[in-house]
């Protein structure tokens, strides 16, 4: 498991096969040993709330043993507390200057291990009058990984989604879409440039037909003029074919081919999320953002869900970003995990790390559960 | 997935629309041959057709692309002061009434265009009730330049000047538009068979930008714009093609307007006559081409038939237009106007859902 961005950008390409060891956490400049403990343990029951407090007492009275505790902010806090009080101060000498390698709370599956990450975000944050409503949000995707963004109401987990997508232009930070900066892109550009997402309040062309959203949604991959178009020139007729043919393969997907000519804004409403998903699919997508997906599904509906997030990822190889309260999902299908609290990242890891998470339990339930 | 031919669908798709406006100027065309039709209307087909162009055309920005204009008759003005100096030109050139007249249609739509894209560009930055009231000022603005606008023809070309006729400087030229009086001595080439052709034209160029790649993309920021931007869609860019197209099409009805009169003063193209062609839209249904063809069509004509009334004429088109609107949504009508439809097979709504898939939570 290599959680080292550096390390990652070091090794060059033929060393695939190897599998290096990376730097592990021993060797980062950190003491681990002061960390606040935050153990995983793997055969955790699913997060439900139950689930958590249950875990919380549990965490409680575990002995700590620091190795496992990755990737949280504490981490990054004590790194940055340590390189000031070390006294460290810069000043030019003879001897060499030792060089270590910065610790990174970046995560991804080791898979994608010598992929450009599809996505990197960079000190990204946005106020709103005087909110910070994201600050200092640092996030790797890998190119093929399934990752959560979880977090309480109000955490501000759509609100990165609209700072990836330029709904709302970062007051600060950087993101890098498939090692590409999206500075200055407007939405629809970055849509172009591979982010598609689902909005947490659906947002379908509910006036035109299912079909007809699928093909909005392909809008960038099929092309045909306006003159052809009023002319009903042959390259109108042909690319009219290629887009009720994508369409309905993409429609099949979700099994909804025979619902192609239904008013979108008639369906119910797993349905429209499901369109919604497949329209985003339609714009061929390195990134996908679900916000919210399984929101007012029924649990059947969400299992299915979950069986067909993980088949767009093989299927497409792309990487999926997914918002959800709906823990036995996240949990399940996520391979990374963020959480964010009040706008910032309070812990990452794999399940079973935030299952696990001191602060996250304490996100979720308030402090009060901490000492029960 | 079969698609079974059915006189219905083939009814209900543009083909239906076609077929209204072919029977339709069939119909007149022979009322008016065996002279069964009264001279006023005769006279006013033409105008019958230009309004129904206009109205049209505005459908596309109105309810195709979701905007609100309040300034569509500046761009019908635009087609007809540019389209009649053409016509002049042309007339000069050769002595050919039909070219001249399908040149200067083509003169009329390209300035139109011009006008509407130099006025969208900043006004489509707005939305919503901003945009109406933008669009309203902008059409005030042409309105008040035409008023100024002096330009007339001599054997060494095109004179303009946007103070008087005086300043035109001509030795024994023409005179095209004269301010305030508007285009005169217009050579009247409009005829009803034009107008036909030219709404026929409007409605291809419209039915078939709705049904493509293009007009999807302009449907689509009208439903939601966020949505749209999210899947990659320029949204100024299809706003503006809605906007100019919409303004090519007016102005080719502005030429069809001017040219079935000797003279057109500027008067006649301001907001009252704007806020006319939105009635016409909103009547017929916001978004239905076919209900904005029948509303201009009945509205041109009634206050003609009403004449006779003398001073009541515009109280009844205003009981008419009131009742018209008002009259769908009073429920007893709604009640049999939803009945309607059970009973009439072809006027049943288009996409209609089979009874289990609506109707999810919300
Ligand atoms: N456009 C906006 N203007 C002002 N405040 C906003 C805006 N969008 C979001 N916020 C605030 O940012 C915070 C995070 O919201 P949001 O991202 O929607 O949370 P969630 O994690 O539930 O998706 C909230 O306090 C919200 O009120
Ligand atoms: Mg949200």
């Amino acid at each position: 498991m290599a959680d080292d961005r550096e390390t990652r950008f070091g090794e060059p390409d033929d060393f695939r096969e190897e599998v290096p060891e990376p730097l592990t956490t021993e060797d980062a400049p950190v003491a681990d040993a002061d960390l606040p403990a935050a153990d995983s343990t793997p055969d955790a029951p699913a997060m439900g709330e139950e689930a958590l407090q249950v875990e919380a007492r549990a965490e409680a009275e575990a002995p700590t043993h620091g190795v496992a505790a990755l990737f949280n902010r504490s981490r990054r806090g004590t790194y940055r507390a340590q390189s000031k009080s070390g006294g460290a101060r810069a000043k030019g000498s003879g001897s060499r200057t030792k060089m270590v390698a910065l610790p990174s709370d970046g995560i991804v599956p080791e898979r994608d291990l010598y992929a450009t990450p599809v996505l990197e975000c960079r000190h990204l944050g946005i106020d709103f009058g005087g909110l910070h409503a994201v600050e200092d949000f640092n996030l790797i995707v890998g190119k093929t990984e399934i990752a959560g963004l979880i977090g309480p109401n109000g955490a501000g987990k759509t609100t990165v989604f609209n700072l990836l997508t330029k709904v709302y232009q970062p007051t600060r930070g950087t993101i890098l879409l498939d090692g590409v900066d999206t500075h200055g892109m407007t939405p629809s550009k970055v849509a172009q440039a591979g982010i598609a997402r689902t909005f947490q309040n659906i947002r379908l062309f509910s006036n035109l037909t299912v079909e007809e959203n699928v093909e909005i949604g392909l809008h960038n991959q099929v092309r045909c003029g306006m003159w052809s178009s009023i002319f009903r020139l042959p390259k109108y007729w042909v690319s009219e074919h290629e887009f009720h043919k994508q369409a309905l393969e993409l429609l099949d997907i979700f099994s909804m081919a025979d619902m192609a000519e239904i008013t979108a804004g008639n369906l119910p409403y797993g349905a429209q999320r499901r369109l919604e998903i497949i329209r985003a699919l339609a714009t061929h997508p390195k990134l996908l953002l679900l916000d919210e997906p399984a929101a007012g599904m029924n649990p059947v509906e969400t299992e299915d869900l979950m069986t067909n997030i993980r088949k767009i990822r093989d299927e497409f190889q792309i990487a999926i970003v997914l918002i959800e309260h709906d823990m036995d999902l996240v949990m399940n299908i996520c391979e990374g995990i963020a959480v964010l609290n009040y706008g910032k990242i309070i812990a990452k890891g794999t399940p079973e790390e935030i299952q696990g998470n001191e602060q996250v339990i304490e996100a979720y339930l308030g402090s009060g559960a901490k000492g029960a | 997935m079969a698609k079974n031919f059915s006189f219905s669908k083939l009814w209900k798709g543009p083909f239906g629309t076609y077929l209204i406006v072919i029977v339709a100027y069939v119909v007149f065309q022979a009322l008016a041959s065996t002279g069964n039709l009264p001279s006023v209307v005769i006279g006013l087909l033409p105008t019958i057709c230009a309004y129904i162009v206009a109205a049209v055309s505005l459908n596309l920005v109105v309810g195709i692309s979701g905007e609100l204009s309040l300034g569509h008759a500046a761009f019908m003005s635009v087609g007809c002061y540019t389209g009649v100096v053409a016509a002049t030109c042309y007339s000069a050139m050769f002595d050919i009434p039909w070219l001249v007249f399908f040149l200067s249609m083509f003169t009329g739509a390209l300035f139109a265009a011009l006008a509407g894209f130099v006025v969208g560009v900043p006004v489509l930055r707005l939305s919503g009730d901003y945009l109406a009231i933008v669009t309203l000022a902008f059409g005030e603005i042409i309105k008040n330049i035409m008023n100024n606008l002096y330009v007339g023809l001599d054997a060494s070309g095109l004179h303009f000047s946007l103070t008087s006729s005086a300043d035109l400087h001509m030795t024994n030229g023409k005179i095209i538009i004269n301010g305030p009086q508007g285009a005169v001595g217009i050579e009247q080439l409009s005829t009803f068979f034009f107008g036909f052709c030219l709404v026929m034209l409007t409605l291809a160029v419209v039915l078939n930008l709705v049904r493509s790649r293009s007009g999807r993309a302009i449907m689509a920021v009208r439903d939601n714009a966020i949505a749209a931007e999210s899947v990659g869609i320029n949204t100024m860019k299809y706003r503006l093609m809605a906007f100019v197209v919409a303004s090519a099409l007016a102005g080719m009805a502005g030429v069809l307007y001017a040219m079935n009169y000797n003279a057109v003063v500027p008067v006649r193209f301001d907001y009252n006559a704007s806020i006319l062609i939105l009635v016409y839209v909103v009547l017929g249904g916001i978004g239905n081409i076919r209900g904005s063809i029948i509303s201009a069509t009945v509205l041109v004509v009634l206050p003609e038939v009403l004449r006779f009334m003398s001073e009541y004429r515009m109280l009844i088109y205003a009981i008419v237009l009131i009742a018209v609107m008002v009259l769908p949504n009073v429920p007893a009508v709604k009640r049999f106007l939803d009945y309607l439809p059970t009973k009439l097979p072809f006027l049943r709504k288009r996409s209609e859902v089979p009874g289990d898939v609506v109707g999810g939570a919300e």
